[in-house]
């Protein structure tokens, strides 16, 4: 029980009788980092979307460290330790990336806290190291509207390993990079994988082949298999539903 | 007892069904537009003052034809406020367009504009108007087919600005010089006007005992029927009605797919403002109007569509009859007799019994029921709400 | 205040601290030339009647911080401050009315046969209650009506039309409630007795003047420090994506809660410095345009600027009074024509252009070169080297 990081048991989510989800199960070890594919429309963003309790499941239930996630909204869901990197970037655009990660990095959320403190010198600390570590050091204090599309998805990694979460949820972290960035943000990802539960989300199977360890395939609203990258490939199912069209299977 | 709630309960129909048809247009343009327009009440205030010119001009005519007058009144407050929409819609609000606090400003701003315009418009100020527009506008067109307008479009626009102001003006004064009170009075004045209603319509039908439902609030019953059928029949099976309806759940698949959402922006606006003009009109049989005429309106048409959720025909209309029963039924104190076992809530109904505390307690319900339904009696669902 | 200026580099400590010394200074500075040099030169100009009409407008520049709070910082667009306004005079008004020998009852009281006190004026009595009163009350009934509000993720338009339905419920309540504060007629305040002095004379005139002055100068501290903090980020994070802010870890309900309370008692404040300053507090303070006209005080100023919204609320409304007085017509179309060209033209308003355009707009005017705007490259900048090399040691 308490070596799983997060349990899903027979999960649907239905919008207005559409089942996004379908008796979904899964289940993940603390420590991994899990890669999720399947073809658009699998139910993959639904998916974290209950996690981050987003979505309320219709049935069944999804267990974060044994706990569970139903009726819990979304704040404390992140205070619990789960991050989420959203599919386009989202990051304040009129703060500053140090701005941004200042308040990603706050150890006291409430109210009275916010106000009265003073960032702590670790933190400070924190947030300039990762401003280092991201690439944006010398970007640290312009608004990050005027960041380029790369440098946002980085800065919002960032803001998501500056709430030191235990388990990660990465939507597309590469759409719209190009490959040396790409490679960056896999190399970024590895990284964080070594102290980090990690749920990866991506179309781009380059960038899959080169961190994915553990891969489980979604179709619709349902796991089609889970493997490693190879099984899955040779996989018959997954190669009718997903691998079969490689070339249109990236949007 | 039975009666009179039968009564009020058909009282607080003819009031949800105005509450309705005031808020159609609204629900129509807050659903594909996100738009709040705040102006919707001076619309309304138009069409009913449209109503009363219509009506002024049938009067020579004698009877048999100034009984039809209504029936034009409504063509023309359609029209009338429908052109305006048109002109807001692609004078000011397509520029604000994802800004719907910036839009509600501006149509606030547009609607003091329209209350002060009724109260002072006069022959002068309309040439005036006229003038100004002629010459800003044509010069600009004029301007426009220059090659290099875009560079010299800042320069132009404070060169004429004050040329044409300053022409009309000109223009105005001396027209109003030479022509005096003939032309310098104002059409309407602050005063409020009076629109008689047809012969036809005086009167009423006796319902139970000694109630009698006035021929007015029927037709209104009627006239909101048929708007509702006619936007329903509009939505449901023309082309344009499959547009809006496209545009209103994914503005920016429909523009990939084709269909011109600008356009389909610029209908709904105009179809939206022509029904407030309706509603103005039927809103003029009931009172006289005034140029604050439509500020009593907008905040209970708000209200049915917080309540009635976006999107759907249906919301609004079950909105509308709730809140307009709610505040009959509460206004006119017609529950206490049925709570009159227990006299501190009878009491408390006692307090609430006017048309103003009426409104207290409608409120006070609709923030209750928020908390259970905080998006409408019909929300939305699905992945794409509140992404 | 520079908090959207994309040249402001986030300086070492040192300097920000000599900065806030100035801003200190100077707000002090202006402060007292108003208090004492400006009452001076209106009166030396014959234009004594507008020393009040100054007083008054500062107090309204109290709303517009609050306003300014909420809008410009925290995106929410509320329509029904005017309860809080009138609350807080409300509150004021009836501590006043009872200033009157034992036994006795205000005189509307038994034009509508009234014998009794009714129960929630007894504790007006008291000074120091009236005095929490005009703040709290506000505060708690807009925390009240936040927290339900936003706790069920109400927002946008939605919000903006809710708290205009307040507005007009609290209108109807005090309008109509004769027998409970004298309806639509609204409480006298100008021939009442504070401290044995009637509080229309000049000599309390003058007080409430510096009251208002001195309540100006901490409403903007406080927004300045509210502002400048954390808390001031979280809020244009609020702002710009409140959902995000969620999966960040922050709950907004609590955040905008508290906002929206401290405006509410600002909101408070200045009603009653208004109220006593103008000698009436009615319903009429609930109108559905005036609360709009204060939103478009903090749009003229510019958004998210608190000097701004003081600047805004103190020009827009002595451009309505010497216009109205002048061509009462005009000013309607003025006020609308001033909604449409802030929202479309302006809509930094008037400090946002100066940030921006009207700086380009002031070096060609003296000569000098368009300043140039590109990517900072602050790799080479000594201050920010040296900052990164003390943080990591």
């Amino acid at each position: 029980m308490s070596d799983k990081i997060l349990e899903i048991e027979n999960l649907t989510v239905s919008f207005d009788g559409f089942k996004a989800l379908n008796q979904l199960n899964f289940s993940m070890e603390a420590g991994e980092l899990r890669v999720i594919i399947g073809p658009n429309g699998a139910g993959k963003t639904t998916f974290l979307d209950v996690i981050t309790g987003k979505v309320q499941p219709t049935t069944g239930r999804a267990l974060f460290k044994g706990k569970n996630l139903r009726s819990k909204s979304e704040h404390r869901i992140s205070r619990l330790g789960i991050g989420r990197k959203f599919q386009t970037p989202r990051v304040y655009l009129k703060l500053t990336p140090r701005e941004n990660l200042d308040l990603s990095c706050n150890r006291h959320k409430n109210v009275w806290a916010t106000l009265l403190g003073r960032p702590a010198q670790s933190e400070r600390r924190t947030v300039a190291g990762l401003l280092d570590t991201i690439g944006l050091a010398t970007k640290s204090d312009i608004p990050a509207e005027l960041l380029s599309h790369g440098e946002k998805q980085r800065l919002e990694i960032g803001m998501l390993v500056a709430q030191s979460p235990d388990l990660l949820l990465v939507d597309e972290p590469v759409a719209g990079l190009t490959d040396e960035e790409t490679e960056n943000v896999g190399n970024l990802l590895l990284t964080l994988a070594e102290d980090h539960s990690i749920i990866v989300i991506e179309h781009d199977m380059e960038f899959v082949r080169q961190i994915a360890r553990q891969v489980t395939v979604l179709h619709q609203g349902a796991v089609l298999c889970e493997g490693s990258m190879e099984e899955v490939q040779r996989n018959p199912q997954v190669i009718e539903v997903y691998l079969g069209q490689p070339e249109d299977s990236d949007g | 007892m039975l009666t009179s709630l039968f009564n009020s309960f058909f009282d607080g129909i003819s009031i949800g069904s105005v509450l309705l048809l005031s808020a159609l247009g609204l629900a129509v343009v807050f659903g594909l537009m996100g738009v709040i327009n705040m102006a919707h009440g001076e619309l309304m205030m138009l069409g009913a003052y449209t109503t009363f010119v219509v009506q002024n001009a049938f009067k020579p005519l004698g009877q048999p034809w100034f009984g039809a007058y209504i029936f034009v009144a409504l063509i023309a407050a359609f029209l009338v406020t429908a052109l305006l929409g048109l002109v807001l819609e692609k004078g000011v609000i397509r520029h604000l367009y994802g800004r719907p606090l910036e839009t509600l400003l501006a149509t606030w701003g547009v609607s003091l504009i329209l209350q002060q315009f009724v109260r002072s418009v006069s022959w002068v100020m309309m040439l005036g108007l006229v003038v100004f527009c002629g010459f800003f506008f044509g010069a600009m067109t004029l301007l426009s087919r220059r090659s290099h307008f875009q560079r010299i479009r800042g320069w132009a626009i404070t060169m004429l600005l004050p040329l044409s102001a300053g022409i009309a003006w000109a223009a105005s004064s001396t027209l109003g010089q030479k022509y005096q009170l003939a032309v310098t009075k104002p059409w309407f004045g602050a005063q409020n006007v009076d629109v008689t209603a047809p012969g036809w319509l005086r009167g009423g039908i006796r319902l139970l005992g000694a109630y009698q439902m006035p021929y007015v609030r029927l037709f209104i019953l009627s006239l909101t029927i048929i708007c509702i059928l006619g936007m329903y029949v509009f939505l449901q099976r023309s082309v344009w009605g499959l547009r809006i309806r496209a545009v209103t759940q994914n503005r920016s698949m429909s523009a990939c797919l084709g269909i011109p959402t600008q356009r389909v922006d610029a209908l709904t606006f105009a179809l939206g403002s022509g029904l407030a003009g309706i509603a103005g009109c039927a809103v003029s049989l009931l009172g006289s109007v005034g140029p604050n005429t439509g500020q009593n309106y907008i905040v209970d048409t708000f209200m049915v569509v917080v309540v009635g959720g976006v999107g759907k025909l249906v919301g609004s209309i079950a909105a509308a009859m709730a809140i307009g029963i709610a505040n009959y039924l509460i206004g006119a104190n017609a529950l206490s007799p049925l709570v009159a076992w227990f006299p501190p809530l009878a009491n408390l109904l006692e307090f609430f019994a006017n048309s103003s505390m009426a409104k207290v307690l409608v409120f006070a319900l609709i923030v209750t029921f928020l908390q259970f339904r905080p998006a409408g009696m019909f929300p939305q669902k699905g992945r794409t709400v509140d992404a | 205040m520079a908090d959207t200026s994309p040249l402001n580099a986030q300086r070492p400590r040192r300097l920000r601290q000599t900065s806030l010394m100035m801003e200190v200074g100077i707000v002090i500075v202006i402060a007292l030339l108003i208090l004492f040099v400006v009452p001076l030169l209106l009166t030396a100009f014959g234009q004594e009647f507008r020393i009040n009409m100054l007083g008054r407008f500062m107090a309204l520049a109290i709303v517009a911080l609050g306003i300014d709070l909420i809008w410009g910082y925290t995106g929410m667009l509320s329509l029904g401050h005017g309860v809080f306004f009138s609350l807080g005079g409300y509150a004021f008004a009836m501590f006043l009315q009872l200033q009157l020998p034992e036994g006795e009852l205000p005189e509307f009281f038994t034009l509508y046969g009234v014998t009794e006190l009714p129960f929630f004026w007894q504790p007006f009595h008291s000074l120091p209650f009236a005095l929490a009163a005009l703040i709290l009350i506000p505060a708690l009934v807009a925390a009240l009506l936040g927290y339900l509000v936003f706790r069920n993720r109400i927002r946008g338009v939605y919000f903006s039309i809710l708290t205009q339905a307040s507005l007009i419920v609290f209108f109807h309540f005090f309008n109509s409630q004769q027998e409970l504060i004298n309806g639509t007629n609204g409480l006298k305040t100008d021939t009442a007795k504070i401290f044995d002095v009637y509080a229309g004379s000049d000599q309390a005139q003058s007080v409430f003047y510096t009251l208002t002055v001195v309540g100006l100068v901490l409403a903007y501290g406080l927004c300045r420090w509210l502002t400048s903090g954390r808390l001031g980020k979280l809020l244009i994070a609020i702002r710009d994506d409140e959902s995000r802010v969620r999966f960040s870890g922050y709950n907004p309900t609590g955040y905008k809660v508290l906002v929206f309370a401290v405006s509410a008692g600002l909101a408070g404040i200045a009603g009653a410095l208004y109220t006593v300053q103008s000698g009436i507090i009615s319903p009429k303070t609930m109108d559905i345009a005036f609360s709009i006209e204060m939103v478009i005080w903090v749009a003229v100023g510019g958004r998210a600027s608190l000097v701004g919204a003081v600047l805004g609320a103190l020009t827009v409304n002595f451009a309505k009074s010497i216009l109205s007085e002048q061509f009462p017509e005009i000013w309607l179309f003025f006020q609308g024509a001033l909604f449409l060209i802030v929202v479309t033209v302006l809509p930094g308003g008037f400090v946002g252009w100066l940030r921006t355009q009207g700086q380009d707009l002031f070096r060609s005017l003296i000569g000098r070169r368009r300043r140039l705007m590109t990517y900072p490259r602050l790799a080479e900048d000594p201050e920010v080297e040296y900052e990164r090399q003390n943080l990591r040691n």
